[in-house]
This record gives structure tokens, C-alpha cells and sequence, in this order.
């Protein structure tokens, strides 16, 4: 995509360029040809492509039926703070540090108490917004063990900017004993 | 002809003192349009030079990690401040001004359509954006974001004033967008030189066109939104409050309803003016007209079918979501059909270089580059990514100063004789540009990293150790270039309108009709109309222009004192009739006071004088046709050239009956909004479980009344048109108008505690919606039935009538889908 653009940007300066600069070079083009030319030939495949992979893209991030169900965790937001609760643990405390087993899948069920907030940790996926009267989720997976930062990322009051958290990812040896084990 | 012609400059003396505005205390009383579209401009200038001061106040708190300039409080009405004045106070009334300027001189009108409602909408924007700023002066300025995402804008979470300040003074501003939509859309439908049929019009009048029915579709969404929200925060009615019914969602929805199309509303009268620049530079017209025409339409309906870009984290199903992404995909299309169009113009043509085309580059690269940063965020994947991290910022504000900040500095320059009748003496102009696209590609490409690096938007500070710091110390390097190429801009144009020389009339040498008039303009436009045989695009305007002056085309005279110019046929561009403007009156002023009464009561929450300023309001509005009409049928008077017209109020097709029906389409659609809140509600929203009373009938009597009047007020017009008296049946329509909104308020008397349930605000406002409509057509009925004592209406002169049945009939309309949705949200349980 990246490529793609620098492409496009420059094919569009050149012509431009060209055009100030030599018109007689391209005073010959109709004004048909650069209508159809630049207008549909040159976008329209491009768009499809692109559409087709982002819809294959975001299919594959999608829950695929008959596959394993995988541990739901849910991250409830507030002004200005998460909490994290594992009910597939029966007397797992809530956290203000998510902890994730790493190297699968999770489902973040994420929901608000007050106002709307964003679930968003950058270095594993997208974001989701939480939303008072909704619930949302989010499909995320910790390849390797290690920290990840989250942030919320929907503008959300003067505490905005100090509602980040800590993702922990762990071996699934330890995940449980963390969870079990935390105060 | 037997009418004695005067000299070139003996007209001139003659149509000034019919058409212009003495100075001093007189330039209150302004309706030219000429004086009211500098009036916008400078105003959206000072706006969009606070609004660069607030930019530059977030760029100095964020230069540095852990900053502490500016405490995130303040930030966050600083930065909500930034993107409402630079979106409301300053693109929007820009491009208006700019049009109320340019598009009667284009074309070949001698001014708007409306010129009293051209300055009601100068005050309106004026008086509300004065409120705005006037809060945050005093530190109350809104700070829940310019989107006002609810809940936390509500009044749980944001008790103060600040969040009213933005409801209300946005509302307040949104009449002057109206009112601009309204009338630019009749004035280029009806107002034309004659011959200009609609495929000869200079594609500038295209793009406006399209733009200003974008607005009227576009507004109300928004406008609704607001009235909701200010009546949950006011009144606490649960519109927007899951816990009750509502959904924080509805607001998103109805804002990007709105939101998006106003980013194509912005764009496209930037994009009409570089269709206009742009051949004049290359030496050739246009090419590829009627593709550019299909690319603008296409554009404008596209733009209402991909909202939910900005939503695309809010949880909506997947294969939804991949609709509006190919829908805003597609976007592109159109815009690559212009893109190289302009270029194409420019290959074909023999182009040179002056300042306008410097900015034209300017827009080029940095529209471009924005263009194609849209793209990928049109991609739901990359968008989950990048959504509200400092690459959207990035993205916007390329697409926004590229897309109308670069156009407009070309159209500065292009216009910028027009304005002063001089030529620019210092060459700042050149050295401005440079440090303005250096300065402006600094401070965000590189935004575009830090939002890749995850850097989320809004926030007031951020630690040093994420690596953000020198992105962000170079960002705020480049906004302070950036804005002394602006402030270098202010300085050229203070000093040509200070020392230009006086330059030659139509300088570029273009061939659109503006140019074929004396410059700075006469108040009068044209001392007389010119005839359009060709696209009126590389018209020969020097020797049109002096023709004119010698009073050479239609109505080239000064007749009755009265302010006259031609209306014409819709399509084909013949002339059928004479309108004649209202002169200049201080009611505009008084009825924009009247409405500022209004909005200040609520404001400030004084309650009972809401109803005052409302009925003061209305009660001015009622007194501004006493100046207008005719008590007796003159048939068809003398236009020049041999031919004869009847004046406006003899013809049915005349642009106060277009504007009602304009008015209506733009009431429609904030009907349409609020028809789909409480289908969206009633079908989505959490909480919609439980007991309901019952339905009450009340609306459906009014129905009944409503339909009586429209049989009604049509007995009146068929008595009318036979030359019979119409009163008893108008004030009969009145009565019954007047029985309907009675009914509608028992309905909401009877509805019981609105703030229990959206189920029952619902109601409320539905049937508020309907009897506020029973009353103004009770109100019109009325006045035409005083209008036809006074004399003013007769069968030929029906215009009053025709308004009576327009909105009687909307109002029995209006009801049929009110009474349906009450039964359908009795059948949807909710509150207990």
C-alpha cells in the first residue's frame, strides 16, 4: 500500500510537471483518454484489489466458526481506568493489568461504565471502541511472552491521556497461576 | 425604444443611487451582496486566525514530552476549539462568502436571490460565532471534542455551560449555512444572464450547486442532533442515554451524517475555483466539462453513503463495514476524474506560472498525498490500526488545507484585483508560499509516523521514552514556519488594498463574466445584463465589459427606483421575468438580534425569554415581505432589447416559490432524521424491554384537522383564481392549522413524563415537530389572508397562496409518518 501510493503520488506529480513545464509532450492526449485513462482505468483495479485483500484481511481477523472458542477476558472501561476480569477462572480478581496468554487467540470483551473509551493495545491489532450500553469484541493474540502497552484511544475527558495499561503476555505454563495468584 | 439613453456614466450615477449603500451607520442596513460576501471573508479570516493561534498553542504544548504549558483542561478546550472554528467559522462561511460574492457576478445577475436573507445569515454566523469565541474567552469554551461525542458531552459528564455553548452556537451559525444553501441554489437555478442555459454555465455555478443541495441535505442531520442533545442536556430527555432507552450511537450516526458530506462540502467549491483558475492560466477552457459535471454529482452522492468510516471501530458487522469501505473507496474515482482533467487543461493549453499557480502546485502535491493516505484508511484492516491516532490527523489536515486552504489561497490571489481594482507591488507572495508548503508538509507528514508509532489523538502529553519526542518537537517546528507564511500572506494583502498600483481591469486575462465589470465592482454589478450565446467560460470579456457599461444588454437602465434584475428560465436560459430586490432595511439586523435573543435564553437557561425571542423572531420575519409586491397587475413590463417580461410576482416559477420548495426539502430531511433516530432507537438501541402505556390518540385527531386544511386551502386558491375573495377559507385553514397544533400538544401533554423513556421523548419531539409545523401553517395562512386584504394578492399575483398550500399540505404530511411511529413504538415496550 505504502509503495503503491509513492507510486501513484509520483506518476501524478510527474504528469503534472510535465504538464507546466513541456505541455507539447502530452498535447497530444484527448481529453477523453485522460478521463478514462486516469479517472477509471488507472484507479478502478487498483480499488478492487485493494478492497478484495482488506475484505480477505479483516474475514481472516473474524471468529471462523468450528475453530476452538477461545478464552474470553473482559475489559471494562471507566473515567479514567480499565479493569480486566477473567470469568473462565472462578476467583480470578480483577486486574488493572491485562494479562494474555501468549501464543493464542483471546476474545477482549470490552465494554463502559460512563462515557465512550477505545481498547487499543497498537503492537497486536486494532482498536475497539467501549461503549456505554454496548458490548463490543475484539480478537487479539500475543505471539511471544513479553509487556505490551495499551492505550485508550477514544477521547474521553480530561483523564484521557493517562488511561493507558499494561498487557503482560505469559507462557500458558504460568498464565493461570498469574491470574489465580494476583491480589 | 423610447426610453432615452443614457451615457456610460450617467447610468453609473443613476444605478448606484438605486443600488447602494451609503457609509457610516448605514453599512448596518446592508444587503448587497457584494458588501456581505467581504463581510464573510474577513470574518472567516479572523476565524481562521484564532483558530491558527489555537493550533499553535497545541503545537507548543506538544513540542515537548511532559509538558506543562498548558494543563490537559485547557487543552481540551483548546483543541475542541481548533476544529469547531476551523470547520464551522472558517471553511464553511469562507467558501459562502466567497460565493455570495462571485456567483451573481458570474452569472450575470445584478445580486443574490435573497439579498435581507444574506445578511440575516451574515448575523446569525456573526452573533454565534461571537458567542463561541466569547466563552472561551472566559474559559467556559466546549471541550467535549468538536464530534460532541455523547455521553460525554451530556449533562452527566459535562455539567457546565461549555457543551451548550457549542450546541447552541453552532445551531445558531447553521442558519446562515441554510439560508446560503437555499439561496445560492435558487440564485443558479433562476438568476442567470439570459442565453445562459444550464450547460452553459461557467462549471464554478456547477460546483456550487451541487454543493449548496449538499448542504441542505447535509445540515439538518447535524442540526437535529444538536436540538436532541440540547433537549436531553436541558430537559433531560433520554435521547442519547442507554441506561434509558437511548444510544450514544445515534449521535455518531446523525453527526457523520452530516460530518462526512461536509468534507466534500468544503472541497468542492475549492475544487470549483481551480476548475475556474486553471484554465485561465493554461490558456484554454476547461476540458472534459460534462465528465467534471457527473464526477461532482457522483461525488455528492457517494458522500452521503460512507458515514460509517468514521465508525468503523464502534462494533458494526464486518460485511457492513466492507460496504461503506468500498463506498469510500470509490470516492476516488471522481476525484481522479477532476484530478486529471485539471491536468489534462494544463497539458492542452499553453500554461504560465504566477502566484495563483504556485498554490495550484501546492494543492496538487499535498491533495494528493491526502487523497491517497484516504484510501488506505478506507481499508477496514489499516483503519482499526490508524483510527484516531495522529496519521487521521495527518490525513485531514492534508486533505482539508490541501483540498480547500491551498485552493483558496489560489483564489485569493486569482480574485484579489477583482476585490481591489489594484495590482500587488511587493513580491511577498512568493516567498509566503514556500514557507507555508515547507512549513505545512513538516509539521504532518511526519505526523503520519507518529501515528504509526501509536501516538492516539487528543491527548494533552506524553511521556519521553515512547519516541514521539522529535517527531513531535519537528511538528511543531514546521506549524510556526507554516505560520508565518500566513502571517506573510495577511501582509500582501493589506498592502496591495493599501499600495497596489491601479491595475488594468481583468489582469489574468480570464473569460468568465466577473471580469466584465469595472473593478472593485460597482454595487450594481452590471449596468446592464449580458447576453450568453456561448459556455460562459472564454467570453471576451473586455469589450463585453464596456458594452455593458454603456447600458448595451438588458435592463440597461435605471427604472422606478426599484432594484431590478432578470430571472430566467431554469434550463434553457430565456428570460421570463423581472425580480425585483428588496433595498437595504436594518430587519435583517433586528430579526438576527431577535434570534440571538433566543439562543442566549437558552443558553444561559433563562427560560422565559426563549418564547420572546422566538415570537420576536417570527413576528420580523412576518413584517419583511411589507416592503415587497405589487397592489395592482402591471402585465409584462420593457427588459430592453425589444422584449417584455412580467415582474416576479406575476409569474407562478418565480424564486420565492423555488426557495419555499428548497426550504421544504431541507425541513424534509431534518424530519427524515429524526423518523430514522426513532426507527434506530426502536430497532437498536439497549433497554427497549418492558411494559408501555398505552397509545394515545390525540395525533391522529389532528391528523383528521390537518387533512380539512388542506382541502381547505385549496377551495381558497381555486376562489382566488377566479377573482373571489379567498379570506374565509385561509383564516378556515388557519383555524383548522391552529386545531392541529393543539392537538399535537395535548399528545405531548398527555404522553406523561418524557424523560422516563426514549420511547416517550421520542414522542415528544415528533409531535413537537407537528405542531410547530401546524402553527406555521396556521401563520401563513393567516398573513396571506392580511396580504390579500392589503391588495398584494390576486389571481395572477398567487404566490401566497401557493406558500399556504406548500406548507398546510407539510404539515398533514408530516403527520402521517408521526402517527405512524407512535404506533409502532407502542408496540416496542421500553419504559415501565
Amino acid at each position: 500500500m505504502f509503495w503503491g501510493a509513492i507510486a501513484l503520488f509520483t506518476l501524478v506529480i510527474a504528469l503534472l510537471a510535465l504538464s507546466l513545464l513541456r505541455p507539447s509532450a502530452l498535447a497530444s492526449i484527448k481529453p477523453r483518454t485522460w478521463i478514462v485513462g486516469g479517472g477509471l482505468v488507472l484507479p478502478v483495479p487498483i480499488l478492487i484489489a485493494l478492497l478484495i485483500t482488506a475484505l480477505l484481511l479483516g474475514e481472516h481477523l473474524l471468529p471462523k466458526p468450528g475453530s476452538a472458542e477461545p478464552l474470553r477476558i473482559e475489559a471494562h472501561a471507566s473515567q479514567w481506568q480499565w479493569r480486566f476480569s477473567y470469568p473462565f477462572i472462578p476467583d480470578a480478581a480483577p486486574t488493572t493489568i491485562l494479562h494474555l496468554p501468549a501464543g493464542e487467540p483471546v476474545d477482549i470483551v470490552v465494554t463502559a461504565e460512563d462515557v465512550i473509551h477505545s481498547f487499543w493495545i497498537p503492537r497486536l491489532g486494532g482498536k475497539i471502541d467501549a461503549i456505554p450500553g454496548h458490548t463490543n469484541i475484539i480478537r487479539l493474540q500475543a505471539d511471544k511472552p513479553g509487556v505490551y502497552r495499551g492505550i485508550c484511544a477514544e477521547y474521553c475527558g480530561e483523564g484521557h491521556e493517562t488511561m493507558g495499561f499494561e498487557a503482560r503476555a505469559h507462557a500458558p505454563a504460568d498464565y493461570a497461576v498469574t491470574i489465580g495468584g494476583q491480589p | 425604444m423610447s426610453r432615452e439613453q443614457l451615457s456610460p456614466v450617467a447610468l453609473h450615477k443613476a444605478l448606484t443611487r438605486i443600488w447602494g449603500t451609503p457609509p457610516g451607520w448605514a453599512r448596518f442596513s446592508a444587503v448587497n451582496h457584494n458588501i456581505l460576501g467581504k463581510r464573510f471573508m474577513v470574518v472567516a479570516m479572523v476565524f481562521f486566525a484564532i483558530g491558527g493561534v489555537l493550533a499553535m498553542l497545541i503545537r507548543a504544548q506538544l513540542a515537548t514530552p511532559d509538558s506543562a504549558f498548558i494543563g490537559p483542561e485547557l487543552y481540551n478546550q483548546i483543541f475542541t476549539m481548533h476544529g469547531t472554528v476551523m470547520m464551522f467559522l472558517f471553511a464553511i462561511p469562507m467558501f459562502e462568502g466567497l460565493a455570495i460574492y462571485m456567483l451573481p457576478k458570474m452569472l450575470g445577475a445584478r445580486d443574490l436571490a435573497f439579498p435581507r436573507m444574506t445578511a440575516y445569515g451574515f448575523w446569525c454566523y456573526l452573533f454565534g460565532g461571537t458567542i463561541l469565541i466569547g466563552a472561551m474567552v472566559m474559559g467556559y469554551a466546549p471541550n467535549s471534542g468538536w464530534f460532541m461525542y455523547t455521553p460525554l458531552s451530556s449533562g452527566i459528564y459535562t455539567p457546565g455551560i461549555n457543551a451548550d455553548v457549542w450546541l447552541l452556537g453552532i445551531t445558531f451559525v447553521e442558519i446562515s449555512a441554510i439560508t446560503a444553501a437555499v439561496e445560492l441554489i435558487v440564485t443558479i437555478l433562476k438568476m442567470r444572464a439570459p442565453g445562459m442555459s444550464l450547460t452553459r454555465m461557467p462549471i464554478f455555478g456547477w460546483y456550487m450547486l451541487v454543493t449548496a443541495a449538499m448542504m441542505l441535505i447535509g445540515f439538518p442531520p447535524l442540526i437535529l442532533g444538536s436540538i436532541l442533545l440540547e433537549m436531553e442536556r436541558a430537559f433531560d430527555l433520554p435521547f442519547f442515554d442507554p441506561t434509558r432507552g437511548g444510544d450514544p450511537l445515534l449521535w455518531q450516526h446523525l453527526f457523520w451524517l452530516f460530518g462526512h458530506p461536509e468534507v466534500y462540502i468544503i472541497f468542492l467549491p475549492a475544487a470549483g475555483m481551480l476548475s475556474t483558475i486553471i484554465p485561465t492560466f493554461a490558456r484554454r477552457p476547461l476540458i472534459a466539462y460534462n465528465a467534471i459535471i457527473v464526477a461532482i454529482v457522483a461525488m455528492a452522492f457517494l458522500s452521503f453513503g460512507l458515514w460509517v468510516h468514521h465508525m468503523f471501530t464502534v462494533g458494526i458487522p464486518h460485511l457492513a463495514l466492507g460496504f461503506f469501505s468500498a463506498a469510500s473507496a470509490l470516492v476516488a474515482i471522481p476525484t481522479a476524474v477532476q484530478i486529471f482533467a485539471w491536468i489534462g487543461t494544463i497539458a492542452s493549453g499553453r500554461p504560465r506560472l504566477d502566484v495563483p499557480m504556485l498554490y495550484v502546485i501546492g494543492f496538487f502535491i499535498v491533495f494528493v498525498c491526502g487523497g491517497l493516505t484516504g484510501v488506505m484508511l478506507a481499508m477496514v484492516p489499516f483503519n482499526t490500526q490508524a483510527h484516531d491516532s495522529y496519521f487521521v490527523v495527518a490525513h485531514l489536515h492534508y486533505v482539508l488545507v490541501g483540498g480547500f486552504v491551498f485552493p483558496m489561497l489560489a483564489a485569493l490571489y486569482y480574485w484579489l484585483p477583482h476585490f481591489t481594482g489594484r495590482s500587488s507591488v511587493y513580491r511577498l507572495s512568493v516567498p509566503a508560499f514556500w514557507l507555508i508548503i515547507i512549513g505545512f508538509n513538516l509539521t504532518f507528514f511526519l505526523m503520519h509516523l507518529t501515528g504509526l508509532m501509536g501516538m492516539p489523538r487528543r491527548i494533552s502529553t506524553y511521556p519521553s521514552n515512547w519516541g514521539w519526542d522529535w517527531l513531535n518537537l519537528l511538528s511543531s517546528f514546521g506549524g510556526f514556519i507554516m505560520t508565518m507564511g500566513f502571517a506573510l500572506v495577511l501582509v500582501d494583502i493589506v498592502m496591495q488594498f493599501r499600495f497596489g498600483r491601479r491595475g488594468a481591469r481583468n489582469p489574468w486575462a480570464a473569460g468568465t463574466l466577473e471580469w466584465a465589470m469595472p473593478t472593485p465592482p460597482p454595487d450594481y454589478n452590471f449596468a446592464a445584463l449580458p447576453t450568453v450565446a456561448q459556455r460562459a467560460d472564454s467570453l471576451d470579456t473586455g469589450s463585453l465589459g464596456n458594452r455593458l457599461a454603456a447600458g448595451d444588454g438588458y435592463l440597461g437602465f435605471a427604472r422606478a427606483h426599484r432594484q431590478e434584475t432578470l430571472g430566467v428560465d431554469m434550463m434553457t436560459g430565456n428570460p421570463d421575468q423581472v425580480i425585483v430586490l428588496p433595498r437595504r432595511t436594518l430587519l435583517p439586523l433586528w430579526t438576527a438580534l431577535a434570534t440571538a435573543v433566543f439562543f442566549l435564553g437558552l443558553l444561559f437557561k433563562i427560560y422565559w425569554i426563549v418564547p420572546l425571542g422566538a415570537v420576536a423572531t417570527v413576528g420580523l420575519f412576518l413584517v419583511w415581505p411589507r416592503a415587497l409586491g405589487h397592489t395592482r397587475d402591471a402585465g409584462p413590463i420593457d427588459i430592453g432589447l425589444g422584449e417584455a417580461v412580467p415582474v416576479d410576482a406575476e409569474v407562478g416559477d418565480n424564486v420565492t416559490w423555488w426557495a419555499s420548495k428548497v426550504a421544504a426539502v431541507a425541513d424534509a430531511t431534518l424530519y427524515a432524521s429524526l423518523l430514522f433516530g426513532a426507527l434506530y432507537l426502536a430497532v437498536v438501541a439497549p433497554g427497549w424491554d418492558g411494559q408501555l402505556r398505552e397509545t394515545n390518540w390525540w395525533p391522529a385527531i389532528g391528523l383528521l384537522t390537518a387533512l380539512g386544511g388542506s382541502a381547505a386551502v385549496r377551495l381558497a386558491r381555486s376562489r382566488n383564481a377566479d377573482g373571489m375573495s379567498p379570506c374565509g377559507w385561509l383564516l378556515g385553514t388557519a383555524a383548522l392549522a391552529g386545531l392541529t397544533a393543539a392537538a399535537c400538544i395535548v399528545g405531548t401533554v398527555q404522553l406523561g413524563d418524557a424523560t422516563a423513556h426514549a420511547n416517550i421523548s421520542l414522542r415528544f419531539a415528533l409531535y413537537a415537530y407537528c405542531a410547530i409545523h401546524s402553527g406555521i401553517a396556521m401563520l401563513i395562512t393567516a398573513h396571506t389572508a392580511w396580504r390579500w386584504r392589503g391588495g398584494y394578492v390576486s389571481a395572477v399575483r398567487a404566490t401566497s397562496l401557493r406558500l399556504s398550500m406548500l406548507w398546510t399540505d407539510y404539515a398533514a404530511v408530516a403527520l402521517i409518518p408521526a402517527w405512524g411511529l407512535t404506533l409502532l413504538l407502542a408496540r416496542s415496550g421500553g419504559a415501565s
